[in-house]
């Protein structure tokens, strides 16, 4: 076996490779070749470093050099200077917020602050090749499992590990595990959610792209704890490389006798197979999702009957996320007592999240629970951008609500963020800067929500829109102080009726907006006015009489003439025709133009 | 059967376990509205999405509202179904359907008639807030044979895809789109006259708005009967008489034959017939052919295609001809009462009126909205002009007789036209499950055996309300298994056992519709009282059994008919005027 001496680990995150990470692997080995280090070095793919903001990203061991925004050309130079002369290639190296290069990424903030469970071997092995996921004591908890547990043991380290449900709802794992362990009913099913939908995350699918047989580990682990010989993942059909990756990982780990007849030699089987899914966000809610497994429309039915009674075709299933299962290997490796020691007595262990938005290093992290939101953004995330103001965090995605200054030193875990009218959801993180409207902001999430309804409840199908509507029209100018009032009344009657999860928490962006930024929606409606100054339909643009010199710049740059006047006299812009476009703003030299 | 003990609305309740809130409240009189919710309990049909969310009600310790439609009780529940927060919410979320919902009903035919109506008239709905700019459905009208759908009105209940899919097992309507575009169509949103739709108008029948209805015929009446040059007949189907009352405030199972007839004839009709007439005569055709099957089956014939199916319920024939074509030739090729009752009033009756059949309009009366699309079809036409001209149902009939405004129960008693008014109570049972094959039972039994039944006619073992009943009769040491199904769930079971070999049956009476033509999609509205439908099958036996001549060979227009006309049952004349084929219209969709 060749042993090398370095290893050029590609960031294969599908982000990395949309900007030509396959090239930067090829030429990387080219100039191998070139140089004859085919042997010393190995290039390796990998899963998702998470640093995304800064992709594509190689990075070089065991020095931890971790060179950014890497092109094909610039592989020459690597391999040239670092490899050949030993000389980091300054230019591509990170360079820190408050300046100098970083030469070694243990001392890069954004990862300081993270505990990597369920990202453990994400940005670390090729994910294609199982045997480097053994390396990294893969497969090792299944086979502790199988020979020295019972399955009742497996599920009392899952309960006792306090892990819970990572897709959102934060339902105790191992409990779950249990109702469908109880139910005798065969056959039985563990399925896998991947149905990964909120706006902005990724959490799922850089784990599936990087790490697939922590998955398929884990959901034979399941199996053997509730009884069952099948697992299917439920995957969107929009993540071509996971399901790639997924595939060959499920391969292999047959191969290998990890799944399929006799796991382990043992008399224990189970095998793997996927679903894909069509996109729709609705089918992340576990019902739905089971819905469409079976071919009938992606619609929940109301619980109970929950999966552990009736699931996959009226069979005792149970539904985890993708993330959750990523920490059962580890829980059952390393004990329930060292993974409670992370995070809080409520929440323990990590959470990752897709952190995005107005902060500088947008990308995918991994923190224990308890960490607090002004450590993510402004230690990890490295700030606001621009140097701007920090206005509110959004947690949770579409179900989620809006957070302000006042919550950054909350602790995040599944109860606190509840409590403060949040919530963890799957760990989307959207981070909004003084510019952000937040009546825009709500009408977003709103937005999503209205478009993946799936239309069976009527205060989810109807409402929504209607919530939506009205959203418009205070953006607009258009409402009244008594709407805000009804607005708030179709929220919480929304909230208190919908079917399933999507509609009922479908007002919460609105709620928690309408509870931090009350005086925003009451500025909007009386004196019809954005105070971030994003909503166009409240902006004026206006000529200052006394600036203008007639130059007629701006009367020519305007794409749908709707400013007038002649040479050397002061203009006029007609508001019926105006588009709000900004750019006679751009045009005028002599500051003559004004946005009220 | 375990009891559970909760409060509802500070009322003790104790029911079994698995009941619902909604049932429990019902027990101690609390009524929850609901909307989409419908329970046809007598064909076992409990459509429960959680839909429209209108039952909503608090329970102590939950965080939000739970439906009582589909919660189930638990040991010490606490119920409240009329708080304010249940209130405001019922009633916001009755606005936002309506504020989704065409304000049409000056002009729609549901009105008065519409559960949703109802409910914001019980909710004190007074303004929909926002509706000014609120973005409205629109969708374009679909007008088949028999039904028209307006999705613009649609609740998105999901009824009909229950009574089309669980209990038809059709599989035309299904919810389509999603959010607030979604609506229930026939797949990728076709015309339902392109669908595997059978017309049965079952879906019409549980529709609660105005989204699915009848193809409404009676502007055609009033310009028939207006045009004097026009001879217009009517023909009333069995079910009709027993349940056009309700239409007047009567209790179900109320039979007005004779003041439905002076009602037609003051409508202007220029002769009132029987279809029941028409359904002795199919019994000679259908009887004979039957009895011819059995004995070439009886004497080792292998290719005599048994058992034999009845072929009255258009929706039924069209069922087969869709899902089944392989077994096109097994139903008997007898056309349907409608059909032959057509086919020979424009021939025999116009001949002995001396009316062309171009000036001669027939007009059925049915309870049914598929006979509309049986009426247009091709075959049952000469050189363009159909045997019948149009069908109306049970629910346009009522329409025009108050539009005449005749109070129903005030018309005098009177009795149909000769010679097509002539019937035996053989012929009124043809309106329930079961009572086709007892009159062709009647029939075959004296034809084959030689004998007389006497007072021996009532085949209680053939009658009921199961989906499925089985009864042997013993035709004088031959026993004779028959099977019949109502609803086209319980048919496909027992075609499929025909089709793997496994039926003993001779014959087999098949009706599309719950309790058969008296559950039809063309009566007035049962609004989920399935006990409706048996009140009126109750009344259709009562008919029968008042009938001074109770078997179809003995009516004696019939016989005349035979001696004037026709000549033989099953005879070349008969064949042509009374007989029919089946065809192969499964649709098969190539997806690439």
């Amino acid at each position: 076996m060749t042993r090398y001496k370095m290893h050029l680990l590609v960031c294969g995150g599908t982000g990395c490779r949309a900007s030509a990470a396959d090239s930067i692997t090829e030429s990387l080995k080219e100039s191998l070749q070139e140089h004859n280090l085919q042997d010393e070095v190995q290039v390796i793919m990998t899963g998702c470093f998470g640093f995304c903001e800064k992709g594509p990203i190689v990075k070089v061991l065991p020095d931890n050099t971790f060179y950014t925004e890497v092109k094909p050309d610039d592989t020459g130079e690597i391999v040239e200077e670092h490899l050949i002369k030993g000389r980091q290639v300054d230019r591509l190296l990170y360079e820190a917020p408050e300046g100098g290069k970083v030469k070694d990424s243990k001392h890069m903030d954004f990862y300081k602050k993270q505990i990597r469970i369920a990202l453990r071997n994400c940005g670390f092995i090729d994910p294609e090749n199982i045997d480097e996921y053994i390396a990294r004591d893969g497969y090792f908890a299944l086979g502790t499992v199988l020979s020295e547990m019972t399955p009742q043991q497996v599920i009392d380290q899952v309960k006792e590990s306090g892990l819970r449900g990572r897709g959102g709802g934060g339902f105790p794992a191992g409990l779950k595990w249990e109702f469908a362990y109880k139910n005798q009913e065969q056959p039985k099913y563990v399925v896998c959610n991947a149905d990964e939908g909120d706006p902005g995350a990724f959490m799922d699918r850089s784990i599936l792209e990087g790490d697939p047989h922590a998955v398929l580990e884990a959901m034979a682990i399941c199996g053997y704890a509730t009884g069952a010989d099948k697992g299917l993942i439920y995957i969107r059909a929009e993540y071509p490389l996971a399901i790639k990756r997924l595939k060959i990982a499920i391969e292999q780990a047959r191969e290998y006798g990890m799944l399929g007849e006799g796991v382990f030699g043992t008399d224990f089987n189970f095998d793997v197979q996927l679903r894909y899914g069509a996109g729709a966000f609705v089918c992340g809610e576990e019902t739905a999702l089971i819905h469409s497994m079976e071919g009938e429309r992606g619609e929940p039915t109301f619980k109970p009957p929950f999966p552990a009674e009736s699931g996959y075709l009226g069979k005792p299933t149970n539904v985890n996320n993708v993330e959750t299962y990523a920490n059962v290997p580890v829980i059952i490796n390393k004990g329930a007592g060292w993974f409670k020691k992370i995070g809080t007595e409520k929440s323990t262990g990590t959470k990752v999240f897709a952190l995005a938005g107005k902060v500088n290093n947008v990308g995918l992290i991994e923190v224990p629970m308890g960490t607090t939101l002004r450590e993510v953004i402004f230690e990890i995330g490295g700030g606001i951008k621009d140097g701007k103001k920090f206005k509110a965090v959004q947690t949770g995605g579409p179900s989620g609500g809006c957070l302000t200054e006042e919550h950054l030193d909350t602790p995040i875990d599944f109860d606190n963020l509840l409590a403060v009218g949040s919530m963890m959801g799957s760990g989307g993180m959207i981070v909004m800067d003084e510019d952000d409207c937040m009546v825009s902001v709500a009408k977003f999430f709103l937005e999503f929500t209205v478009e993946e309804s799936c239309g069976k409840c009527a205060p989810c199908r109807v409402g929504n829109k209607r919530l939506h509507e009205l959203l418009e029209r205070i953006t607009q100018g258009k409402a009244e102080k008594k709407d805000l009032q009804r607005l708030k009344n179709m929220c919480h009657v929304i909230a208190d009726t919908s079917l399933c999860g999507l509609g009922q928490t479908a007002p919460s962006p609105v709620l928690s907006t309408m509870e931090n930024f009350w005086n925003e929606y009451v500025a909007h409606v009386e004196d019809q006015r954005c105070p971030a100054g994003s909503c166009k339909d409240l902006m004026r643009y206006e000529i200052i009489p006394e600036n203008c010199v007639g130059c007629t710049a701006c009367a020519r740059k305007c794409p749908v003439g709707a400013i007038t006047g002649e040479r050397k006299q002061v203009h006029e812009i007609d508001q019926d025709i105006c588009i709000k476009c900004g750019a006679c703003v751009d045009a005028c030299k002599f500051d003559a133009v004004t946005i009220k | 059967m375990e009891n559970v003990k909760l409060t509802i609305d500070n009322k003790q309740v104790e029911v079994p376990k698995g009941t619902t809130i909604y049932k429990a409240a019902k027990q101690v009189g609390i009524d929850i509205p609901v909307l989409c919710y419908m329970n046809l309990e007598d064909i076992g049909i409990e459509n429960k999405p959680g839909g429209c969310r209108v039952c909503s009600v608090e329970v102590e310790g939950r965080k939000n509202l739970a439906p009582a439609c589909a919660t189930e009780v638990f040991d010490g529940m606490d119920v409240k179904t009329h708080t304010m927060r249940v209130i405001n919410a019922r009633r916001t979320v009755v606005e936002f359907i309506l504020s989704d919902h065409p304000k049409d009903c000056l002009t729609c035919k549901k009105s008065g008639n519409c559960e949703l109506q109802d409910l914001a008239v019980r909710l004190g709905i007074r303004e929909i807030p926002g509706q000014e700019y609120a973005e409205m459905s629109t969708y374009k009208t679909d007008y088949s044979p028999s039904i028209v759908r307006e999705l613009d009105k649609c609740i998105m209940c999901r009824r009909c895809e229950s009574m089309c899919n669980d209990f038809q097992t059709v599989g035309a309507l299904n919810a389509f789109n999603r959010g607030f575009d979604a609506a229930v169509a026939p797949a990728f949103e076709m015309d339902l006259q392109y669908s595997p739709c059978t017309y049965c108008g079952q879906c019409v029948a549980v529709c609660p708005t105005g989204a699915l209805t009848e193809v409404d015929h009676s502007r055609d009446l009033i310009d028939a009967i207006s045009d004097p040059n026009t001879t217009v007949v009517a023909q009333t189907a069995p079910a009709v008489r027993a349940a056009l009352g309700e239409e007047f405030g009567q209790e179900p199972g109320t039979l007005v034959t004779g003041k439905m007839v002076s009602a037609l004839r003051r409508l202007g009709f220029d002769y009132v017939f029987d279809t029941d007439f028409a359904a002795d005569l199919t019994i000679m055709e259908e009887g004979t052919e039957l009895l011819d099957r059995l004995k070439r089956h009886l004497d080792g014939d292998q290719d005599v295609k048994l058992p034999m199916l009845t072929s009255c319920c258009p929706a039924w024939v069209r069922f087969i001809e869709h899902h089944f074509p392989d077994m096109k030739d097994i139903p008997s090729s007898a056309r349907s009462p409608q059909q032959m009752f057509g086919s020979i009033a424009k021939t025999y009756f116009a001949d002995k009126i001396e009316t062309k059949r171009e000036n001669m309009v027939v007009v059925s009366i049915m309870p049914c909205l598929a006979k509309k699309y049986e009426s247009q079809r091709e075959e049952f036409s000469v050189e363009g002009n159909p045997d019948v001209d149009f069908s109306v149902s049970t629910r346009e009939l009522a329409h025009l007789i108050r539009e005449a405004n005749f109070n129903l129960m005030d018309m005098p008693e009177e009795d149909f036209d000769r010679p097509m008014g002539e019937s035996t109570g053989a012929g009124v049972i043809f309106g329930t499950t079961g009572g086709v094959i007892e009159a062709a039972t009647r029939t075959a039994y004296e034809m084959h055996t030689g004998g007389n039944l006497d007072g021996n006619i009532d085949f209680e073992q053939l009658r009921g309300f199961e989906g499925i009943r089985k009864a042997t009769v013993d035709f004088n040491g031959t026993p004779i298994n028959i099977g019949i199904a109502h609803g086209l769930g319980n048919a496909r079971k027992l075609l499929e056992a025909i089709r793997s070999g496994e039926s003993e049956f001779h014959a087999i009476e098949i009706m599309a519709c719950p309790g058969g033509c008296i559950g039809g999609g063309g009566q007035p509205l049962h609004h989920n009282d399935t006990t409706i439908l048996k009140a009126r099958q109750k009344a259709i036996y009562e008919e029968d059994k008042n009938k001074p001549i109770r078997k179809s060979h003995e009516n004696p227009e019939i016989q005349t008919l035979y001696k004037e006309f026709l000549g033989e049952a099953m005879g070349e004349k008969a064949h042509e005027l009374l007989h029919t084929n089946y065809f192969d219209i499964s649709r098969k969709i190539e997806i690439s």
